[in-house]
């Protein structure tokens, strides 16, 4: 049975819907991150698991204990707010303390733990400063320590890593994703940067309005997006719209200028409309032969390891992206052919 | 030429701060100068005001327990005011910073309403309610308690002082509630604090610089009231700002007037000062405010 089950957890504000119907089963040790735009559910999925939020519906168990209705004192999870939320009056090693203070464990005893948790997030040489005194990561890993030190069940993490520079995140997330292997605490984080959210968790839920659209591996997100909202939501995609034609050699897709692609429709019936999502980096430019798409490059962007480019073709504007190995990019304005392998399009169903 | 723009560029600020310098020269310290150098002239019963240097009016002051009486009068009734305002208006405070929109606005201009009605008028309304027959008391008697004596005693003065004080003390406190990431208790509700922890370890430690600015502010104008003393303290129960009142317009005796303000003045710097160094220097250790 699995460690944190959400079942049918909803929450209404007189009609709306800010979470409807979410089902979520986290087994122990799993880092699991709730993607999705502002808006969606997410912090209140996140606050709803904390005891912040009450729910309106629908039943949480922790380790096979009902928490539905528990109070946010008593539930012990560990929550890393967005704000950090430290308490400014109070020293980086009196900050950590305060969960073990509220346990009642002994002075030597808190003491020990606080010096090894300040080690685990390198903040050891900081431990009489205030948080006014630290820079944003200090303070991000001194909420993490004040949280992880009361060696939560489940860790529940709000954007943690929204108020820092962009090189401070990328550390960050990688720091992040250690220490939670270290510990193997539990852990539930909610961001609505995808690249974040993929390269750090062993499964991701995306939601979207209020429902939790697709939860699945990073990798599986990324290549076998169920709707059409996740593969543009998730990574960068061409989105071409078709109509499925099943015959006795296999199925294909025929694109809105006529053009049939041979693609596995999977269970979509023939004739049925569905989009078929292309990443850009699964194209590539090739010679003239049959079966290639002609093109004409519109603009290019450096991208430092990678080259993005945007083609107008009979299919449409197209997004291409290919590494830099050091060879000469294709120049803008020219002329060339496109290509790639049968099997990476996937289809949707089209957003209504 | 440069020279020239440097010395102008100094004075600036000095000359553009000018008429207010005046105006606090002429309205603060000049009438403080003149008080200072009145308590050092001489009273005669007969004569009144003579010329000339004496230490008579301080000699009196200092020389007669009288004056001691009303002077540590004063003290226990601005401090007892003082800690009631805290008590009532920091709670009050974080129950305005916690309410709802319109709710919030129209209970902050209950409590600031006050500010609009004279003194001496909100003092009129306590005599009437505090009287022999006034609403209080009839309630008392209705519910069995016997009329009780409070117009006249320290119970009216502190009840008045109260009143009229208690937005000097929620809004410094309301304004350091605003400064407070509402997060931050859910934080430590989070790591299994009672709410009542929240407050005493989280909450009041943060809004104790409103608390003390707060405290300064109702002891130094309760210790120094006059309206209300005056008409609800009555003829008995002097406090040192009535008791300079009857001196310099009943006595008639000016220097020794002068002479009980400035102790009054002397002995509230004292007072606020050394709170001001003891809680504040403890505030300050830990917030590195300076």
């Amino acid at each position: 049975m699995s460690f944190l089950i959400l079942e049918g957890v909803s929450k209404y504000y007189g009609d709306f819907g800010a979470l409807i119907d979410m089902n979520l089963s986290v087994e122990r040790g799993e880092f699991i991150s709730l993607l999705g735009p502002s808006g969606c559910g997410k912090t209140t999925t996140l606050q709803a698991i904390a005891g912040l939020t009450p729910v309106t519906r629908g039943r949480m168990t922790l380790d096979g204990r009902d928490i539905t209705h528990l109070p946010v004192n008593q539930r012990g999870l560990g929550i890393v707010f967005q704000s950090y939320a430290l308490f400014p009056h109070m020293t980086v090693a009196e900050n950590v303390s305060f969960g073990l203070e509220m346990r009642k464990m002994p002075k030597h005893e808190r003491d020990t733990q606080i010096a090894q948790m300040l080690k685990l997030v390198h903040l050891d040489a900081h431990a009489q400063r205030y948080p006014r005194e630290l820079s944003g990561g200090q303070r991000q890993r001194v909420a993490i320590a004040r949280a992880l030190v009361i060696a939560p069940p489940v860790l529940l993490l709000d954007e943690p890593l929204s108020n820092l520079d962009a090189k401070l995140r990328e550390e960050m997330q990688f720091e992040l994703r250690r220490i939670q292997r270290k510990v193997g605490t539990t852990t539930i984080m909610v961001t609505h940067d995808q690249a974040e959210a993929l390269s750090i968790s062993d499964r991701v839920v995306v939601m979207e309005a209020g429902r939790a659209t697709q939860i699945d591996a990073p990798y599986r997100l990324y290549e076998h997006p169920k709707t059409e909202f996740i593969s543009g939501f998730v990574g960068k995609t061409n989105l071409l719209p078709g109509r499925v034609s099943r015959s006795a050699s296999g199925s294909a897709v025929v694109l809105a200028q006529g053009q049939r692609l041979t693609v596995d429709a999977g269970e979509f019936a023939d004739g049925a409309s569905v989009t078929v999502c292309l990443r850009p980096e699964k194209l590539f430019f090739t010679e003239a032969a049959n079966g290639t798409l002609a093109g004409h490059i519109e603009e290019r962007f450096f991208l430092g390891s990678q080259w993005l480019y945007r083609v107008s073709s009979d299919l449409g504007e197209l997004e291409l992206s290919c590494a830099n190995d050091g060879s000469a990019p294709v120049e803008e304005h020219a002329s060339v052919h496109l290509a790639w392998a049968d099997d990476v399009a996937r289809l949707v169903a089209p957003q209504p | 030429m440069s020279k020239a723009t440097n010395t102008a560029s100094r004075w600036t600020p000095f000359a553009l701060s000018l008429p207010s310098l005046a105006l606090f020269a002429l309205m603060v310290l000049l009438p403080l100068a003149l008080t200072t150098l009145l308590s050092f002239q001489q009273y005669d019963q007969d004569k009144g005001v003579q010329s000339g240097f004496t230490l008579a009016s301080y000699a009196l002051v200092l020389g007669d327990s009288y004056y001691y009486e009303i002077f540590f009068r004063t003290g226990w009734i601005a401090a007892l005011t003082t800690l009631i305002c805290v008590l009532v208006g920091a709670p009050e405070a974080y129950i305005l910073s916690r309410m709802g929109k319109p709710w919030r606005s129209i209970f902050l201009l209950v409590i600031l309403a006050p500010l609009l009605v004279s003194v001496v008028v909100r003092a009129f309304g306590w005599s009437l309610l505090l009287g022999p027959n006034g609403i209080v008391n009839q309630v008392f008697q209705w519910l069995g308690i016997g009329q009780v004596k409070m117009l006249y005693t320290p119970t009216a003065v502190v009840v008045a002082l109260v009143h009229v004080m208690l937005p000097f003390m929620v809004i410094p406190v309301w304004t350091s509630l605003q400064k407070l990431d509402p997060m931050v208790e859910n934080a430590a509700l989070s790591l299994n604090a009672s709410q009542f922890t929240v407050m005493r370890r989280i909450v009041l430690p943060q809004i104790t610089p409103g608390l003390l600015s707060g405290s300064l502010i109702v002891f130094g104008l309760s210790a120094s009231a006059l309206a209300i003393p005056g008409l609800l303290g009555g003829r008995r129960l002097k406090m040192v700002a009535t008791l300079i009142y009857d001196e310099y317009l009943h006595e008639l005796n000016w220097p020794l007037g002068a002479a009980i303000a400035l102790a009054l003045l002397v002995i509230n710097l004292v007072v606020m000062l050394s709170y001001n160094a003891v809680l504040e220097g403890a505030y300050a250790k830990r917030m590195g405010r300076s």
